[in-house]
């Protein structure tokens, strides 16, 4: 149970802007405390270097009243202006996949329900039969066909009322292909109930608006399609009937869905203007029930992607409202701060905030780059203990945290982009708008607290430093980047865009110098959204260490329409970047670097000054060893440099230590660290033509060693005559062999 | 499955001297089984804050049911690791681990 939890409305801010912070208590208290911080360093485990905060005077801090808030998850379409539904008989009708009948609810299709109760829907019951709800004000009724639909498969429905003889009738025809396996089911049955008239007014596409319990009976699949008539259809209408749209009846909408799918927008193609808007991000770009692989970009066809998929545990914004305003002092140094929240009965939150320096300066020669949108990424995972292969990757028993254990009850906090929805699809996109409860600081070593070791490595070297952010960098471009001699990457900085990879190409172009400290960076291509803010998106494809995968023909971008997936699918292997790519991973134990031949070099000499040409590089750290959980290595093939230098290698990983998938064409036994030479982890260097060069350590666990030993070690003493170098303005000297 | 182990006492030994890191081909091949036994009812250890005892828990039949709490508690990681190697041996083989 966590008692407090809270998110700014966006990641990075700068000097003069006013971030606004958004609190929820859980624990019952009346009041909390907010205290901002400078953080230095998250890790309080037993035998580390402890939390480390600076306090931060500000008007902000002190005792505010609070409450717990609302999150509201699921998504579905919102039509603000729905026609009146007048007369005597109503139709609806839709094309459907529905994907999670286990979880046994009612779920809607389409629904108009006006605060009177009155409303009319189409649905999938309990036991997945599709059929139609009806509540005249007094009373309510269920006509649902006697066959349910199955998992994965489209269905036209159509369900139809008549008040005039009292009829109702359902259509449930398998489409797609199905028609094959399955036969049409049809209901047919007298009702009395009148005709809930219905005013002009909201209607709900994928849920239904309760007017005592608000948005509720969720549908979990895909729906295409979906339409409204005025009047009923006969029992010998139904013949031939394959799609809403041929329903001839007056219309009181039909809404398109392959119109605007790079949007949140939603068309009615009827005539009646009552166009919709998506909430809390359902799946776009996906396939509809006629794609038969005729094309894999919905930007070629979207007419055969004319279908959105609609999850109950979907989330984009917590909407909650704002506690506390910071006008971010113009005197503020750059770091990595936090609204540090407790309440009187001991509840404590971390909530972080990027401070960049103040637009178009820079206020230190070296900036580091937080990985913002891999944090994003790994979300609130819940994969960890949701994925059976987990316990076996990892090489370990599962070890859970009360953030696990809060998670694992509060799914309307969202998912991740390593989780798979309730219904078992992957989640392809990630928002910030939300309290994220995996990036803080006392929490295990991975992505942000892993990168705070950076920041205190920094900081304990007097290395000044700016923090700078992927949402900014992807904002700003290589201008975010120009003032700097050199970037620092951190521990995993996985995910990137197009605009954030061309930055920092073109800085590198530039004379930059670049110092990457992780492991499986620059990996997964995501993208972003201007009516999204704070959102990003990921397709999984063929290639790559996955926890899903995309369905066929959906790998192409909502957001910007681009091929998603694995940067090395798209021709930008992180071996063109950084001179090392994703080659193993491992988690049950941490090895060290021996010296390779490169290291001896004479253009590498400033690198390993005070290191012994014998000495174990790293063999020591908190996770027992540098190089460990995530490798890169090199691969010439796919872009490692001609003139590159390995100047030090991993050996020895273990059993659980395996190749990526993308590095096995087939399938062998030799793939574990025993046995296969590709698990490893290369310290690379390379210089580049504009004076400029790259360091890449080539594994997560590399900043876990710099504070070993009072942070006076071989790890630290690596980086720190990288950073001494690569911060002094002469150019590198082009290698005569490049 | 008896034919896995030929020296029992060896992996046993062998998993409780180190039982993260590198391992005999016979030995991972049991513990590749082990940890690859239903989500169901499988065992986890809870550890709220990071200077507390781990607590050896079972998932439940599916992500969204509630963990059940065996009472075993362990100081460190090694202890637990042992602990749960024990009970799946014991249901692996049907039989407890020999000299335990």
């Amino acid at each position: 149970m966590l008692g407090i939890m809270g998110y700014w409305d966006r990641f990075s801010a700068r000097p003069g802007e006013a971030p606004e912070l958004k609190v929820s208590i859980e624990d019952g208290s009346p009041n909390f405390r907010v205290e901002l911080v400078r953080l230095i360093c998250g890790d309080d485990g037993p035998d580390r270097p402890g939390f480390k905060a600076e306090s931060i005077t500000s008007e902000v801090n002190g005792v505010r009243r609070g409450r717990q808030q609302a999150t509201h998850a699921g998504s579905y379409v919102h039509i603000p202006s729905l026609r009146a539904i007048r007369g005597e008989a109503v139709t609806l009708a839709a094309l459907v996949m529905p994907t999670w009948i286990g979880k046994r609810a009612n779920q809607c299709i389409f629904s108009r329900q006006h605060r009177s109760s009155k409303g009319v829907a189409l649905i999938m019951d309990a036991s997945g039969c599709g059929g139609l709800w009806l509540h005249d004000g007094n009373n309510q009724v269920f006509v649902t066909c006697s066959t349910a639909m199955r998992e994965g498969s489209w269905y036209l429905l159509v369900a139809s009322f008549n008040a005039s003889n009292g009829t109702a009738r359902v259509l449930q025809r398998p489409i797609g292909g199905h028609h094959r396996l399955e036969r049409d089911v049809k209901e047919d049955r007298s009702v009395e109930l009148q005709m809930p008239s219905l005013p002009a007014g909201a209607a709900l596409i994928a849920a239904r608006h309760d007017p005592v319990d608000g948005i509720v009976d969720h549908f979990d699949g895909r729906i295409e399609a979906p339409a409204l008539y005025s009047g009923a259809l006969e029992t010998d209408q139904f013949s031939g009937l394959v799609h809403p749209f041929d329903i001839d009846l007056p219309a009181l909408g039909g809404w398109n869905f392959s119109r605007h799918i790079g949007s949140a927008d939603i068309a009615d193609v009827s005539g009646n203007d009552s166009h919709g808007r998506c909430i809390n991000l359902p799946t776009r770009a996906v396939t509809g029930h006629a794609w038969r692989g005729q094309t894999v970009d919905w930007r070629a066809r979207p007419d055969l992607y004319g279908a959105i998929h609609f999850h109950c545990d979907d989330l984009e914004d917590c909407s909650w409202n704002t506690d506390v305003v910071w006008q971010v002092p113009s005197a503020i140094r750059s770091g990595i701060y936090a609204a540090r929240l407790t309440t009187d009965q001991g509840a404590e939150d971390f909530v972080p905030l990027f401070i960049l320096p103040p637009k178009g300066n820079t206020t230190a020669p070296l900036a580091f780059l937080a990985s913002t949108f891999t944090y994003l990424a790994y979300a609130n995972s819940h994969h960890g203990y949701e994925d059976p292969l987990s316990e076996p990757a990892y090489g370990a028993l599962l070890v859970l945290d009360r953030t696990d254990l809060f998670l694992k009850e509060r799914r309307d906090l969202g998912v991740s982009l390593y989780d798979r929805h309730r219904d078992g699809s992957g989640s392809c996109y990630s928002s910030a708008k939300r309290p994220i409860l995996n990036m803080r600081p006392k929490h295990r070593i991975w992505n942000f607290n892993a990168d705070l070791h950076v920041i205190d490595w920094l900081e304990e070297s007097g290395i000044e430093y700016d923090v700078i952010t992927d949402d900014v960098l992807h904002e700003e471009g290589a201008g975010l980047l120009s003032g700097y001699r050199c970037l620092m990457a951190g521990t995993h900085p996985e995910y990137h865009t197009t605009r954030t990879l061309d930055a920092v190409e073109e800085w590198l172009g530039n004379g930059g110098r670049l110092i990457y400290m992780g492991g499986n960076g620059f990996y997964w291509k995501v993208a972003t959204h201007e009516n999204h803010l704070g959102v990003i998106e990921v397709r999984r494809g063929e290639a790559g260490t996955r926890c899903f995968e995309m369905p066929p023909g959906e790998r192409h971008h909502q957001f910007d329409g681009e091929f998603g997936g694995l940067w090395r699918s798209n021709g930008r292997a992180p071996q063109q970047l950084v001179g090392v790519g994703f080659v193993a991973e491992g988690f049950d134990s941490c090895q060290w670097y021996h010296r390779e031949s490169g290291s001896f070099d004479p253009r590498v000499a400033f690198i390993f000054e005070g290191v012994g040409k014998d000495d174990r590089i790293g063999a020591f750290g908190i996770l027992g060893g540098a190089a460990g959980l995530e490798l890169d290595a090199t691969d010439p093939t796919l872009g490692t440099p001609a003139h590159a230098l390995v100047l030090a290698r991993s050996a020895g990983h273990s059993n659980v230590y395996l190749v990526t998938v993308e590095e096995m064409m087939s399938t062998h036994p030799s793939a574990d660290g025993l046995d296969n030479p590709l698990v490893r982890a290369e310290l690379v260097f390379f210089e580049t033509p504009a004076g400029g060069a790259v360091f890449s350590t080539g594994s997560i666990a590399w900043a876990a060693s710099l504070c070993h030993n009072g942070y006076s070690n071989n790890v630290a003493q690596i980086i720190g005559n990288v950073v001494r170098r690569f911060l002094d303005p002469a150019p590198f000297e082009w290698p005569d062999k490049a | 499955m008896d034919k896995l182990c030929q020296d029992v006492a060896q992996l046993a030994q062998e998993f409780r001297m180190q039982p993260h890191g590198r391992h005999s081909a016979e030995l991972q091949r049991v513990l590749n089984r082990m940890r690859s036994e239903p989500f169901s009812g499988r065992y986890v250890l809870i550890q709220e804050h990071r200077n507390l005892p781990y607590r050896l828990a079972r998932l439940g039949p599916t992500p969204t049911d509630p963990i059940g709490y065996t009472g075993d508690t362990f100081l460190t990681l090694e202890e637990a690791e042992w602990a749960v190697f024990k009970l799946r041996w014991c249901k692996l083989f049907g039989t407890d681990l020999p000299g335990e």
